[in-house]
Order: C-alpha cells, then sequence, then structure tokens
C-alpha cells in the first residue's frame, strides 16, 4: 500500500520561496492564490527569539475534514492517500475551508490576472476555466506522479515523478515519497530524525511531517 | 517554549452565509412556536408560513454565495457524513410539508414540521460545529447556543404576530434565559480556549457590545411585559404592556442575528499554523539560530 507524504527540514528551510514559485509557474494558480506557501515567523519573547521558516499547505491527511463536511463528495481521496478535488462536482460552498485546519483552501470567484484586466500570454494559457469558482488547493502535483509512476519511476526520487516544489527546493529541505516503503528514504528520514505533524490533536493524521530536532523545547 | 499562531479570518463566508444561519434559527424557531400554538388550539398558520419564508430565505442567501449556483443540486450528494447536505435534505422536506400544513391548516403536519424544523436548526448547529479549522465553531457550547439563539429569535417573532398573551410571553422568556445561559456558557468556553483568543476579542468589540446590550433589554422587556401580563388589574390599558412585548421581540430577533453574523463573519479564524516545537539552525547551540532578533 502506498501512502505519499512530504516532509519538511525545519533546520534547512532558509525561506526562499522558491517551491512558492515553482508550485504557481507550474499549477498556474490566480494572483493571490498560493497552494505552497512558506511562512516566515518569529517565535519567542525578546531577546529569545527565533526566526523559522515553516512551509505549508495541504497536508493530504488520512482523515481529511475538508472531505467529511463536503456536501457534493467533489473531495476525495486517492489509495495512495493523495486529497482530490472534483472540478466538476465542486459547488464552490467553501465549506472545506472552513474545516480545514491547515488554512489551505482558496477560491476565487472569478479571473483574476496579475496586471491588469487582460491576461498576459502566459496566464491565458494558465487560467483554467474550471477552476473559477470553485475550490482549489494543493494537489501533491498528482498529474505528475501519475505520468511518472505509468512509466515505471519512482515519486520522490524521479524529478519527473516529484512534485514540483520538492525539485526546486534549493536546500533539500522539502521531501516526498511513500511513507510505507519501510527502507525507502522517507521512513528512513523520519526514523532518524524528530519530527512533529501539526494538529494531531485533531485527529486528521496529516500527510506532513516537519522535522526539527536539535531545537528548543 | 512559545507557540507562534497565524490564525487570520476566514474569507469565504461573508454576510450571505450568515444569512442562512440567521433564516434558518428565526424559521426554525418560529415554527417550532407555530406548532405548539397549534396544538394549543391557536392561529398558527401566518407564524408558520412565516417561519417557512425564513428558512427559505437563508437558504436563498447561500445559493447566491456559493461558487457554481447551478450545481447547487449537487449539495445532496453526500448524506453520509456531511451536516450541509443533511441540512439540505431536511429542508426540502420541510418546506413543502410546512406549506402543507398552512394549506391544509393541517396541526399533525404543523407538529411535523415543527419537529423537521428542529432537524434543520440542529443539522445548522453541526454545521458549524463539525468545521474544524475554526475554533470558535469548534466549541463545543457552541451547539446550544445555537439552538437556543433559534428558539429565542423565534418566539421573538412570534410575539411580533400579535400573540401577547401569557403562555407565550413565558415561552419567550424560557427561551431568552435558555440563550442567556447558553450565551455565558460560551463565552466561558471560549476564553478557556486558547486557540480561540481572538474570537473571544471580537466579541468585546463595539458591534458585540451593541448585540450584548440588545439581548439583554430584550430579556428585561419581555420580563416586564409578563409582569405586566400577570400583575395588571382588570380593565388596566394593554398598550404598555404590548409594546413592552413587541420591543423584546425585535430586540431578541435583533441580537440574535447580530450575534450570528458577528459569529460567521468576524469571530471566524481558522487555526493555521502552530508549531509545538522550533528547531534551531546552524551547528552550534541554540544561540546559532535564536539569538539574534532580527525584523520579519
Amino acid at each position: 500500500m502506498t501512502r505519499y507524504v512530504m516532509v519538511a527540514d525545519l533546520r534547512r528551510c532558509v525561506g526562499c520561496q522558491t517551491c512558492t514559485a515553482a508550485c504557481k509557474e507550474g499549477n498556474g494558480t490566480p494572483p493571490g492564490v498560493q497552494w505552497r506557501r512558506v511562512l516566515d515567523l518569529e517565535t519567542g519573547t525578546y531577546p529569545n527569539v527565533n526566526r523559522v521558516f515553516v512551509p505549508v499547505g495541504c497536508q493530504h491527511c488520512a482523515n481529511p475534514p475538508c472531505m467529511e463536511v463536503c456536501p457534493s463528495t467533489a473531495t476525495g481521496q486517492r489509495a495512495d492517500g493523495i486529497v482530490t478535488i472534483d472540478y466538476e462536482l465542486c459547488i464552490g460552498c467553501s465549506y472545506c475551508a472552513m474545516a480545514c485546519p491547515y488554512d489551505a483552501r482558496s477560491m476565487v470567484d472569478h479571473a483574476e490576472y496579475a496586471f491588469g484586466e487582460q491576461p498576459t500570454a502566459v496566464e491565458a494559457t494558465r487560467i483554467g476555466r474550471e477552476r473559477i469558482g470553485v475550490a482549489t488547493k494543493c494537489t501533491f502535483c498528482a498529474g505528475r506522479i501519475d505520468a511518472g509512476t505509468a512509466r515505471g519511476l519512482v515519486p520522490g526520487q524521479d524529478p519527473e515523478a516529484t512534485p514540483l516544489c520538492v525539485n526546486s527546493c534549493i536546500s533539500g529541505a522539502l521531501r516526498f515519497g511513500d511513507i510505507e516503503d519501510k527502507d525507502g528514504p522517507i521512513a528512513t528520514l523520519l526514523a532518524e530524525n524528530q519530527w512533529f505533524r501539526m494538529h494531531e490533536s485533531e485527529g486528521t493524521e496529516p500527510g506532513f511531517y516537519y522535522i526539527w530536532d536539535k531545537g528548543t523545547l | 517554549m512559545s507557540q507562534t499562531v497565524t490564525s487570520r479570518r476566514q474569507r469565504h463566508w461573508d454576510l450571505r452565509a450568515a444569512g442562512n444561519f440567521i433564516g434558518g434559527g428565526t424559521g426554525s424557531g418560529l415554527i417550532v412556536v407555530a406548532a405548539i400554538a397549534a396544538v394549543a388550539g391557536e392561529p398558527f398558520r401566518l407564524p408558520l408560513a412565516l417561519g417557512l419564508g425564513f428558512v427559505a430565505a437563508g437558504l436563498s442567501l447561500v445559493w447566491l454565495e456559493i461558487g457554481k449556483p447551478w450545481r447547487a443540486f449537487n449539495v445532496f450528494f453526500h448524506p453520509r457524513t456531511s451536516w450541509m447536505t443533511r441540512e439540505g435534505i431536511v429542508a426540502t422536506v420541510l418546506i413543502p410539508l410546512g406549506a402543507a400544513a398552512v394549506a391544509a391548516d393541517s396541526v399533525p403536519a404543523a407538529v411535523l414540521a415543527a419537529l423537521l424544523a428542529a432537524g434543520f436548526l440542529f443539522c445548522q448547529a453541526r454545521i458549524l460545529r463539525a468545521a474544524r479549522g475554526i475554533p470558535a465553531w469548534r466549541q463545543g457550547e457552541l451547539m446550544p447556543l445555537i439552538l437556543a439563539t433559534g428558539l429565542a429569535e423565534g418566539s421573538g417573532v412570534f410575539l411580533l404576530a400579535g400573540a401577547h398573551a401569557v403562555p407565550w410571553l413565558t415561552l419567550t422568556l424560557f427561551a431568552l434565559l435558555a440563550r442567556e445561559g447558553a450565551w455565558l456558557a460560551y463565552r466561558a468556553g471560549l476564553a478557556g480556549t486558547p486557540a480561540a483568543a481572538r474570537a473571544l476579542g471580537v466579541f468585546a468589540t463595539p458591534p458585540a457590545r451593541l448585540a450584548r446590550a440588545a439581548q439583554l433589554a430584550g430579556l428585561a422587556a419581555v420580563a416586564l411585559a409578563l409582569g405586566f401580563a400577570l400583575l395588571a388589574a382588570p380593565g388596566t390599558p394593554e398598550l404598555p404592556a404590548t409594546l413592552l412585548a413587541w420591543a423584546g421581540g425585535v430586540l431578541a430577533a435583533l441580537s440574535g442575528w447580530g450575534v450570528k453574523a458577528l459569529l460567521i463573519t468576524r469571530a471566524a479564524f481558522i487555526r493555521a499554523v502552530v508549531l509545538p516545537v522550533v528547531p534551531t539552525r546552524g551547528s552550534g547551540g541554540r544561540g546559532s539560530g535564536g539569538s539574534h532578533a532580527r525584523a520579519v
């Protein structure tokens, strides 16, 4: 059984936002919509403060609250754990956005362009009318994964089968792969480091792990 | 160790969504009170029709808000887990059954409609409760607050429909007291939930204080009207009691609407990011990443 997850090593992330740019470029999201964000946070109280960069987005939960509340069954879950949205079923009620503890869902009511009312040449080819008026979010680049695995490639190891944000990460902070592959790089990485998942108390079992060891408690 | 919280207000549900909870709550409450009136042998068709109108108006507002209104039928696809689907299903039975009760002047149908209305209101409360992203809605005490508020609003509007007799004033007073208790419990619950701190701040703003003042004024007006009704000597003019009942009814409804509008559009902060731990970058000790305060 395959369960794709993402790992963000908070010790490595430098907050360069290359993953954000790569996602935006690859997925053609409208202005203001970012499926892969990197938060730039300051924690603690002066003078004992830390700065930390936190990649965030859809956590592809094993128990996705967005799927539970979705009235149209537009939100689904693949056998490999990736949480999906069927744009043809979604009614754009945004209830999923209320249910997501990770603030990972977006919806735009009309096409927006970066420069004025007309799309640029690139935007015109990327606008994706089916994504207007419906909920959208990170897909873990499911299309790339499917195309890659169909060619016998391994997601997380072969770039052609790996999410764009992971491919673009300059510091190796973002990793992707099958956590069920017990001898694979993801399972090994998690076994050798301390990690946490966000909002575990909600029972969502997110598929997004944050490595933090040797840090402050 | 400090936690970093970057919650922000939800950006998707505006007053149209709040209108569904306002119309649904008031309408459901009114239908329930109308059914009680029906069983008591009182006229019930007007308040029942009005209640159905509130429910329908609320649902219409939601229809105006969704991104793909012509796919609205898809809302019925997920009854297994979605309270929004269940709300829609209940509404599709409630509205025609209630209309039939009005048309046929049928007490049994009115009672059935009231049961469905209670179910509809319960679904609305569960819709909010299931929104795991928003601590102010996840609060367990919100369920009784939504239910009591619906009954308070509905009984308040029922007073406006002309029923000022002691039983209806007593019922309204009971509903307002129940809402008062539910409100205090909800506030206390929020105060005990760190993730809901920003929502608690919203309920300290001037609009919230105004709604709260209206809530208390409505309670006082209904209590006074009931006092007049109980204690007035025969032949005493009814106008003061009537005015007080009307004022109480208006305030009971408006204050509930105000609180719901704030709850849906202003107090709804998404949980967002909470870091239980923070890493220290670099090869040194804690100081390598933590000793230099830098502008973010």
